[in-house]
């Protein structure tokens, strides 16, 4: 063997171990926050225990060997080739150990599965590239629904300012959530399969078009907790995250009534009287949160994938077709959602102005939101 | 002719193989057959090793620097289906086709045509797979594992010629089953009986198996994923009454045997080459072929452990957990019975050697987090994050790719007639070693700290871990440079070998000279 | 070697044999498979829980045990309808036979087809919540501007397990404007 790049092998692999326990290294899985998520920890700690009394004793034999059973030790082969007692030995011996450690799993997985009872429902709908939120029961025209997309500026991802502490894992709106109640979730997807995921709730489920799965938890300390998309769905999947305001009872309430306070208020801000530079200015920041993805923040598009609006005939062209592609969708392409659904008129309006007047395009047009409550009422 | 032994076997030989390019092309012997699978593997094995490299790279720091994540997307799926379609299975399938016939004391396989078809296939498909990458709209960006309707209604439109290429290379798999079964059912030398076969002909009887039973589901889904695109069906649209979770179901029905399907051969490596360097006879044979057999059976029954967050019932997500956990016992099996062939043997650790002892270790780790994977509660918090990736690199890398490397240089004698530089070997093995180590290790501790999979950009605490895998990734790359230099320098100058360069290798394939003759036992061997 | 042979008559048999197996497996693909199916799925009871449109049984009802039932809308990103339930939850007990229903409005200014697919949690429930009227699975087409009230009416099974307190169903709404006219019910 040649020794001398053996060593130097091990010593770069002692180094590159050094390195890892210096680092400031998250090296396990969370604990988490609620009764479940504990008791996943456990089980995950359990098995890997198991595994390493597995490994230490299996390895060790084979080490053993490679040092005493060594031919230039003077070692001669000895020629024991089966032996049934032994073969029985290691097959049921391993056999029950797994048995146990499934007998205990069992317990976990059926309280995991135990949607019922819960004292308030979450409807969470993953989008491409956002996740909405929705507090379901009480009155229709006060239910809280809205998104919440990744705050992290683009700046940041590209390299070009310092990354915040909370890197890809903050949002606009995050799901305000109470402590020490049930809380189940009804989880499905508007367009392809996504997952939510926030390790420190122990809760992971597939959002998939067409079906709806359920999940609970039953936060037990107050805190912020953040999670990502754990399903490839395209472009943005590692874009994306899952953030959870845990607050006690009251606070939850307090802002539950305030939120749907501002449902109200609005439905008030659609009548208003809009100048043409504060749509400009609603627009362009819209814009970028919602279109940019796809349409670029220069509005040049991505040749072959998604078309630029910069000079582009929607953008040029008459308003109602337009509206009809921001609010509808695109007739030919799934990838062009039917924003009418996702987005107020407020911010309708706001991007379809920004758009037939940014870079270039320079129409004049003005639309307001009740341009486009008109055009939904079909005038 | 009423001669029976191979020492006459010139005498029956008018030629010599064909002159010049077409002898590869028109070749029905399985040992050219063989060659051409080996180089098209190890060609693949490059191609999908630059994807990785540039996803690495991606990965070196958090922020989007190299690639968009559009591109990034294309990657991770062309690197895994290379690597899964155009390196590992293609390279089994050549150590079958040179190996099989010698191992039995067959001068072929059954169906030699057909053998030539099944390669050729391969890099027409290949090419155009690659070549999706410049089409409008890029390559498949839809993961290895293509899940509606991610690859349906909202994939490229490359995903056309992906689905047909996926066809061919599962019509290549077939026929090569086809024909692995028929040789070994058919054509063994008398007095070579079932329980005298090396294990690596049994390993490949089982794999062949698996293959036949399940290539035709995923040409069914690919298939049905082409009529949903094409033809307005709706088997995975829920718009139209179907489920994006029965294409889950359906792939991973063939998903879950494929992965046995790039296991098994290893295992018959393995099987040969601890022997030989132990000098002692392999523990347990019966049982060796009782355990491989029992684990091909139980993963027909294991596929939704790919599913567990899917949303399956209590008493279904129960019973894949328990049939899950169940097969961990005869892989255990294997691995007790290979460190028991060792224990009092009298061991020497050339090149193969080390390349095996790595396998029994690595993919014994790679089977821990396996059966950490398997309990249903904790996969709540590892499906889809990097403690998936660490796994199945861990049993695929370490695992499946070492044992093909031990077979190159256990075999090379034997195929080229002579042997590589030892120092060399050795060299390549160690880099390797710790190479496969500095980037998959660590992986398991950020996926376990919450790092998704399939991701371009991660948060800041991820940082450090994957700094460290990916420069361990470019250590494992460039070492494959080392590989390449290694065999092709033993072909054209290394040091003559004997037909039995191994002082404890026992089997046909060594009784015949090296390198092999074009045309090996056209008169059946006697075997005792 | 030898000279060019006819092929022996069984060889030509073989192949005529052969070719008149594929068109027959082809012909038995596109014809028979979905009798085949429906057939199979009656004999062994296999009927999914939206597929029949059951009838109203005659069962007691079970005045003690209220089953909270949700009623969920949701869009597929690409469809633009206002679609939502005017009753988002009922209370039901098991036997009793209860009515609700979904608004949609086509707001756009082109007529549309939508089609409503439905989804039940938890899976231990689906075989116990027949609807006896249901607008998932039809076509509703909505001419621009039209809007329309899709009713819905099911029954709970008394032997519904238990531990079941809580049913939800979602529709979700999908855009199948030009597509075939196919209808999943007969």
């Amino acid at each position: 063997m040649p020794t001398k790049l053996f060593r130097r092998g091990m010593l770069l692999f002692a180094t590159l171990l050094a390195t890892l326990a210096q680092a400031d290294l998250k090296l396990n899985m969370t604990r988490g926050v609620t009764d479940i998520s504990n008791e996943v920890y456990g089980l995950h700690m359990l098995i890997f225990w198991v595994c390493v009394v597995i490994g230490i004793i299996v390895f060790g034999v084979m080490g053993y060997s490679i040092v005493m059973h060594r031919k230039s030790r003077g070692a001669v082969a000895d020629n024991f080739h089966e032996s049934v007692k032994v073969e029985l030995l290691w097959t049921i011996l391993p056999a029950i150990v797994v048995i146990a450690i499934g007998y205990r799993a069992f317990f976990t997985l059926e309280k995991m599965y135990d949607f019922d009872d819960s004292d308030m429902t979450v409807e969470i709908v993953g989008y491409q590239w956002k996740w909405r939120y929705s507090y379901l029961g009480g009155d229709a025209a006060e239910r809280v629904t809205y998104f919440s997309s990744l705050a992290t500026p683009r700046d940041q991802i590209n390299g070009l300012t310092t990354k915040g502490e909370n890197y890809l894992l903050e949002v606009d709106e995050p799901l305000v959530l109470p402590i020490g109640m049930k809380i189940r979730f009804v989880i499905s997807s508007a367009d392809v399969i996504h997952s939510w995921w926030v390790p420190q709730l122990a809760v992971k489920k597939d959002a998939i078009p067409g079906i709806v799965n359920e999940s609970w938890t039953h936060i037990n300390e107050p805190g912020t907790y953040r999670g990502q998309c754990t399903e490839l769905c395209g472009k943005d999947h590692g874009f994306m995250p899952i953030v959870v305001e845990a607050l006690p009872q009251a606070e939850f309430d307090t802002w539950l009534a305030a939120k749907k306070v501002e449902t109200r208020k609005l439905a008030e801000l659609t009548q208003k009287d809009w100048t043409y530079d504060e749509l400009m200015e609603l627009g362009e920041s819209a814009y970028v949160k919602n279109c940019a993805a796809c349409h670029q923040v220069d509005g040049s598009g991505i040749a072959g994938v998604f078309p630029a609006l910069k000079n582009s005939v929607i953008a040029l062209g008459p308003v109602e077709d337009h509206i009809d592609i921001v609010v509808n969708g695109s007739r030919n392409n799934a990838a062009m959602a039917a924003y009418g659904a996702q987005l107020s008129e407020v911010d309708m309006a706001a991007i379809i102005t920004y758009e037939r007047n940014a870079w270039g395009n320079d129409t004049g047009d003005v639309v307001t939101p009740v341009d486009i409550l008109n055009y939904n009422a079909g005038q | 002719m009423t001669t029976t032994t191979d020492h006459h076997d010139h005498d029956h030989e008018h030629h010599g193989p064909a002159k010049g390019l077409t002898r590869w092309i028109y070749t029905t012997n399985h040992k050219d057959i063989g060659t051409l699978y080996l180089w098209f593997s190890f060609a693949m094995f490059f191609l999908g090793g630059l994807f990785a490299m540039v996803i690495r790279a991606e990965l070196f720091q958090p922020g989007l620097q190299l690639i968009q994540p559009e591109f990034f997307n294309q990657m991770t799926t062309m690197h895994g289906l290379i690597m899964v379609f155009g390196a590992v299975m293609p390279a089994f399938v050549g150590l079958a086709n040179w190996m099989i016939p010698m191992m039995i004391g067959a001068p072929d396989m059954a169906l030699p045509r057909m053998n030539n078809l099944s390669f050729w296939i391969l890099p027409f498909a290949f090419a155009m797979l690659t070549s999706t990458l410049f089409m409008t709209g890029g390559a498949p960006n839809f993961g290895w594992t293509f899940y509606a309707p991610l690859s349906t209604t909202y994939a490229p439109p490359s995903v056309t010629y992906f689905i047909f290429a996926i066809h061919l290379m599962g019509a290549s798999s077939i026929m090569g089953a086809i024909n692995v079964i028929a040789t070994i059912l058919n054509m063994r030398a008398p007095g070579m009986t079932w329980m005298k076969l090396p294990l690596f002909v049994w390993t490949w009887l089982i794999t062949a198996f698996l293959l036949i039973a399940v290539m035709p589901v995923l040409a069914g889904v690919v298939t049905m994923m082409l009529m949903d695109i094409h033809f307005g069906t709706s088997f995975f649209n829920a718009a139209g009454g179907g489920s994006p979770v029965l294409f889950q179901h359906l792939f991973w029905f063939f998903g879950h045997p494929e992965v046995y399907i790039m296991i098994l051969p290893a295992f018959g490596i393995v099987s040969a080459i601890i022997p030989t360097f132990a000098r002692k006879k392999l523990f347990g044979y019966s049982s060796m072929v009782y355990a491989t057999s029992s684990i091909a059976l139980l993963s027909f029954i294991v596929w939704a452990h790919h599913m567990f967050t899917v949303g399956i019932p209590f008493a279904g997500e129960l019973f894949f957990m328990a049939a899950t956990m169940l097969i961990a016992v005869p892989t255990g099996v294997k691995v007790f019975n290979w460190v028991t062939t060792m224990f009092r043997g009298s061991l020497t650790f050339e090149t193969p050697m080390l390349f095996s002892i790595a396998f029994v270790v690595l993919f014994s780790i790679g089977g821990f987090s396996g059966l950490m994977l398997a309990v249903a509660p904790a996969d709540f918090q590892y499906h889809d994050t990097y403690f998936v990736v660490a796994h199945f690199h861990y049993v695929l890398v370490p695992g499946a790719i070492f044992s093909i490397m031990a077979s190159v240089y256990y075999w090379l004698p034997k195929w080229s007639g002579r042997m590589y530089n030892e120092t060399l070997g050795k060299t390549h093995f160690w880099l390797s070693f710790v190479g496969v180590n500095v980037t998959f290790f660590p992986q398991h501790f950020v996926g376990l700290a919450g790092m998704p999979r399939r991701i371009p950009d991660y948060s800041v605490q991820f940082a450090d871990i994957n700094m460290i895998s990916s420069m361990g990734a470019f250590l494992f790359g460039a070492s494959q440079l080392l590989f390449l230099f290694v065999v092709i320098h033993t072909i054209v100058a290394g040091k003559k070998a004997p037909a039995k360069p191994w002082e404890g290798a026992e089997g046909l394939e060594w009784e015949v000279a090296s390198p092999a003759p074009y045309h090996t036992f056209t008169t059946p061997p006697k075997i005792d | 070697m030898t000279e060019q042979q006819q092929p022996p008559r069984s060889h030509i048999k073989v192949v005529m044999v052969s070719i008149g197996t594929v068109i027959g497996m082809l012909l038995f693909v596109y014809y028979g498979l979905r009798p085949l199916y429906f057939l199979i799925c009656e004999w062994t009871g296999i009927t999914g829980s939206s597929f029949d449109q059951a009838e109203a049984q005659p069962f007691v009802v079970q005045e003690d045990r209220p089953i909270k039932v949700q009623f969920l809308a949701l869009n597929n990103a690409a469809m633009s309808w206002q679609f939502h339930a005017v009753d988002s939850e009922v209370i039901a007990y098991p036997g009793e036979v209860v009515q609700v229903s979904y608004y949609a409005r086509n707001a756009s200014q082109r007529d549309m087809v939508g089609q409503a697919v439905p989804s039940l949690s938890p899976f231990e429930a689906t075989g116990y919540f027949s609807k006896t009227e249901c607008f998932c699975f039809n076509q509703q087409p909505l001419a621009a501007g039209e809007d329309a009230e899709l009713g819905l009416v099911f029954q709970i099974d008394p032997d519904l397990p238990d531990w079941v307190k809580t049913i939800s169903l979602t529709y979700t709404l999908f855009d199948v404007t030009g597509e075939m006219e196919v209808s999943l019910l007969d």
